[in-house]
């Protein structure tokens, strides 16, 4: 069985943005190890040539006209925004 | 130089449609921040993606210049990622089946002809603008995210700054010429970033590679790369091992600086977009593009040299931007002689545009206009002084040539009866300068001739008054 | 008697005479609300102001063009977006969260003159089965107050069976409709993937989700699957497939029906009164005139890891939006850009949410990306592979909808993987993208018991039609819980 141990918790928590005190971070690898066995259980299926099926129906070429609608008001778009400046989403620096 | 450079470019394009790729939004440069968003561009909850069929017929008729093979079955991937100027997190992109893939162009450095391998060019959307402030904060626009993008990926044939700069002189010419984008890199609708590497001449194996960001002209990129040759040439030849990392050109000290060293913090973790069906792309799909892609460099350069006997120079000069060609087969259509017709446009012309900061199109010079001029000058209705006048009108003011001479009074007096009385008069005034002339100094002939020309307003044609001076000095 | 337990027909056949006003009908479904959902806790939100205006407008609208739907009163699963009203997907992440457009479904549902009376209740972004995991509060099954609903779409089908609204909308990513409808006793349908435009609904996994309509009776149900399907430019999944008249399909005739019964639905895990709830609806399945066979589906064990995976995966993907940045929860201690993605989405989501988040990108991560999710969707070829033949020689498939009668609330063991494969009878109709539906068939101490039928790829028409006959047969639609009971 595949363990998944509390530091891939944080390995994998970070490509997520997520964080976990090591605590939390013992209980989610104990939870994540059981989807890890249950995923692991793929393992022993025959897919020897079987395309992956990435859509559940046969449907294809599904285009737009190039023609533009449906613009979005700003204002309305700016009144879920925490903060803002000159009709821009403000965000702090990275660090 | 002990080393072989070893360049691949990565070169995104802005696709010029009307929409997004995936959102309805309006798609152009300029508009006040956040004015051209879509619930989607701002990944609301519930929204879905929906592929404009534009950006699919540019990626392949982009890819169908670049000589790549058209993809039959493609899909999109989403490559995820967080940043602010991401909204969904994602970013949608194709990863194992792009639009086109195996192509090439054909650079020429130092007289020199190569082939330069492209890997793939793939459909994918820009994302939003960020922009940094000093105080802390970043401010947000989305209305370039979702804005169709291709990215063209080269394989790894570049061996030198100049070849680069070659590279991207004629993508961009070649995009250019399929009308897909307007390859502006001061407007970002063309950006680029390099992938250098160093290793031992006769070594097969590549060395570790930099990738270079912020390289804001074709300028930049040539320093850049020769810059962070330099660099690495330095680090190897010190004993020590280049690091992966990426780095930014710096373009006021001219250097590349370090912004992040690459580790396995990067994974994308693709996967299809369920949200958007396959692209299959039959034979006759593919037909109608490539028939709407019109003659690219190439081509009309082949045809200027075979055909209309340029020089190699001048049909590489003349099919460096589609409009000055188009421009120029306009011209020669309207039934000016190539040679000159590609003079005026190389010179004249070239030299107005770069001193007025114009294009062509800024101007009223249009290709009948400049066809009836230089149609005036090989009849010897007008010299090439009183054409100066003439061309200054015409790309001024426009019109045509006829006109402004017949207007201006500017045709050539090419009379001869009119001319040697002329001379006669001239010759009268200035006994000094023929004496001269019979004692050996040829500069005197040149100064009557002035004399002439000045009298005549410039309209004199010049062979004929030489002709008739000696004619007459001699009965002297 | 309330106006709620009517269906559809009777109401209209009301209205028609002029016996209830529009807004007659609307205010006993809240006076059904105030009575009964302290106890149930059915909805998140209601709309009690904007519902009485629009029944009043409706009432003096023009008698001209009223639909089988004109008037009626149904409730919106909470992930589903309604502009102008908070969608929470029952979530602090979204917990002040108000969409400024309509789901195309909540649009169809207007524009057949319906009126939305507020937001029901769900597992925290349609992650569970139980609606324990909402992050607001835990919906009680109205059959038995002290057993869960089921889940996801716990508060759309308690809400039904308690008399509350007699529509509903519920979303089936893994069983999302149809094990709730079980659980409760109501008829719950999934249609085929594409079928209902996914505009609007707030992704969980996007090759699985799809929006399915809850109701009391099965005629009930197709008129609202007519209303909410159909092809639609917002969403490039949605099938071009002509949407027949699904009402026409219940004449009750099934002479000649050839059913196929997997050996994996009724075998290991299946509680036995469960069992013997099906095999006797099966029998008068046969007395109609249908013929049943018993297949296998040999995938069919792997489905719960398949979808697990793929789920995951693609809710990973979905849920990354949630960043506090454009909308939605934002921590407060937050004091940089990368404080704020970690602390928003870590205090927003919950446990289930984050842990599903956890593993679909383990799966999706380079090392693991083939052998997981790109085997997750080969095993699903398989599994839709299996479906394909037994259709072959079948018209539908039938078995429990789930193994289980609804369980005691806070009873279900801590081990997650007990839970999932409770999913196994759902899941696999998902990965094949085929409709299917839970009827009531049935109770077991007091808690109904739901047949499902399974269909091919829109062939919902033909799944109504015999559940329709196995309704016309049993009385078990006509049961109602007695908490609705007293109130009227």
């Amino acid at each position: 069985m595949t363990k998944f141990t509390a530091e891939d918790v944080h390995y994998f928590a970070n490509f997520a943005k997520l964080t976990f005190s090591d605590q939390e971070a013992e209980v989610f690898s104990e939870i994540i190890s059981e989807l890890v066995e249950f995923g692991d259980a793929l393992k022993e299926v025959d897919t020897d040539n079987i395309e992956p099926m990435t859509h559940p129906l046969q449907m294809f070429n599904v285009l737009r006209e190039d023609v533009p609608q449906d613009v979005l008001d700003r204002d309305e778009m700016l009144a879920s925004v925490k903060e803002h400046e000159d009709g821009m989403i403000k965000v702090p620096n990275i660090l | 130089m002990n080393f072989e450079t070893i360049v691949g470019l990565e070169v995104h394009v802005e696709l010029k449609t009307d929409t997004k790729i995936f959102s309805p939004a309006p798609s152009h440069y300029g508009a006040e921040p956040n004015m051209n968003i879509h619930v989607k561009d701002l990944a609301y909850p519930g929204t879905l993606p929906t592929l404009n069929k534009q950006a699919v017929d540019f990626g392949m008729k982009a890819s169908m210049a670049l000589n790549c093979e058209v993809a039959d079955v493609m899909n999109f991937d989403r490559k995820h990622y967080f940043y602010p100027d991401n909204p969904a997190a994602y970013q949608i992109s194709q990863d194992k089946r792009p639009v086109g893939q195996n192509g090439w162009i054909e650079i020429e450095v130092e007289g020199k002809k190569k082939k330069i391998r492209i890997e793939r060019v793939h459909l994918e959307e820009d994302a939003g603008k960020l922009t940094h402030s000093d105080n802390g904060y970043s401010l947000v626009d989305l209305n370039r995210q979702g804005t169709p993008l291709i990215e063209i990926v080269t394989e790894a044939d570049i061996r030198s700054p100049e070849e680069a700069y070659a590279f991207l002189e004629k993508l961009k010419a070649i995009i250019q010429y399929t009308g897909v984008s307007d390859v502006r890199m001061e407007e970002g609708s063309l950006r680029c970033d390099a992938n250098i590497s160093l290793r031992p001449f006769g070594q097969e194996k590549f060395g570790t590679k930099t990738e270079l960001k912020n390289l804001n002209s074709f300028n930049f990129v040539r320093r850049g790369i020769a810059n962070e040759v330099e660099r690495q040439e330095k680090i190897l030849l010190s004993g020590e091992e280049i690091q992966q990392e990426t780095r930014r050109y710096d373009e006021a000290t001219g250097q590349t600086v370090l912004m992040r060293i690459k580790g396995s913090a990067n994974d994308y973790r693709f996967i299809n977009d369920p949200d958007l069906p396959e692209i299959h792309i039959d034979q006759e799909w593919k037909e109608r593009v490539r028939a709407e892609i019109p003659e690219l460099p190439d081509a009309r350069k082949a045809r200027y040299v075979n055909d209309l006997e340029l020089s190699e120079y001048d049909a590489h000069v003349l099919t460096l931007t589609k409009e000055m060609s188009d421009f120029f087969d306009a011209t020669v259509e309207a039934g000016a002689d190539a040679k000159l017709a590609s003079n005026w446009l190389m010179g004249e012309v070239s030299a107005y545009l770069n001193a007025e900061q114009k294009e062509l199109h800024d101007t009223a010079l249009t290709p009948e206009g400049l066809s009836s001029m230089i149609k005036l000058i090989t009849d010897g209705t007008i010299s090439s002084k009183i054409a100066k006048k003439v061309f200054k009108e015409l790309i001024e003011n426009g019109g045509n040539a006829a006109d402004i001479v017949k207007e201006k009074g500017l045709v050539q007096i090419s009379d001869e009866g009119t001319l040697r009385t002329i001379v006669t008069e001239i010759l009268d005034a200035n006994e000094q300068s023929i004496e001269d002339f019979k004692n050996g100094k040829d500069r005197a002939v040149g100064f009557l001739v002035g004399q002439v020309m000045k009298a005549t307003k410039g309209q004199a044609n010049p062979p004929l008054v030489n002709k008739i001076l000696l004619e007459e000095i001699n009965k002297r | 008697m309330t106006l709620m337990k009517k269906t559809a027909a009777e109401l209209q056949a009301l209205l028609h005479n002029r016996e209830v006003s529009v807004k007659e009908v609307t205010e006993d479904s809240f006076k059904q609300i105030a009575a009964l959902d302290g106890k149930v806790k059915a909805f998140l939100a209601l709309t009690e102001e904007e519902a009485l205006a629009k029944a009043e407008a409706l009432d003096n609208s023009s008698i001209e063009g009223r639909g089988p739907l004109f008037g009626l009163p149904i409730g919106i699963k909470d992930n589903i977006v309604t502009k102008g009203t908070a969608t929470t997907c029952a979530s602090k992440m979204l917990e002040n969260f108000v969409p400024v457009y309509n789901a195309t479904a909540v649009e169809k549902v207007n524009d057949a003159g319906m009126v939305s009376v507020g937001k029901l209740n769900m597992d925290e972004f349609a992650m569970g089965s139980t609606t324990e995991r909402s992050a607001f509060q835990t919906t009680h099954n109205p059959w038995n107050l002290d057993c869960v609903p089921g889940g996801s779409s716990g508060g759309s089908a308690a809400a039904v069976a308690a008399g509350e609204v007699p529509f509903s909308l519920g979303t089936d990513t893994g069983g999302s409709v149809r094990q709730p409808a079980a659980f409760c006793g109501v008829v719950g349908m999934k249609p085929t993937y594409g079928r209902v435009s996914r505009s609007g609904l707030v992704a969980f996994a996007s090759s699985l989700d799809q929006i399915g309509p809850i109701t009391r009776t099965v005629e009930d149900n197709a008129l609202l699957l007519n209303a909410i399907s159909g092809v639609d430019h917002r969403d490039s999944s949605s099938s071009p497939q002509q949407v027949p008249d699904f009402k026409a399909a219940l004449t009750g005739d099934i002479k000649g029906l050839r059913i196929a019964v997997p050996k994996e639905y009724l075998g290991e895990g299946i509680e036995e009164d469960v069992k013997d709830k099906v095999r006797a609806s099966l029998k008068v399945l046969e007395s109609l005139g249908a013929s049943i066979g018993e297949v296998t589906l040999p995938h069919s064990k792997y489905a719960s890891s398949t979808y697990y995976t793929i789920a995951t995966a693609e809710a990973s993907s979905n849920l990354a939006r949630f960043d506090g940045i454009r909308y939605g929860y934002r921590s407060e201690s937050a004091k940089n850009l990368e404080e704020i993605y970690l602390r928003s989405r870590s205090e927003g989501f919950g446990t289930e949410v984050k842990k599903r988040i956890m593993y679909g990108t383990y799966a999706l991560s380079a090392d693991h990306h083939e052998e997981l999710y790109v085997k997750a969707m080969k095993v699903r070829t398989l599994i839709a592979q299996d479906f394909a033949s037994v259709f072959n020689n079948y018209d539908v498939i039938v078995g429990p909808t789930s193994a289980t009668t609804a369980y005691e609330i806070g009873g279900v063991a801590e081990n997650q993987v007990t839970l999932y494969a409770n999913d196994i009878l759902t899941v696999s109709v998902n990965l094949a993208g085929i409709p299917a539906i839970s009827i009531p068939c049935g109770f077991s101490n007091g808690l109904p018991v739901g047949l499902q039928i399974i269909g091919k790829h829109f062939d919902e028409a033909l799944i109504y039609k015999v559940a329709h006959a196995f309704e016309q047969a049993t009385d078990f639609h006509k049961r109602t819980p007695s908490i609705g009971e007293g109130t009227n």
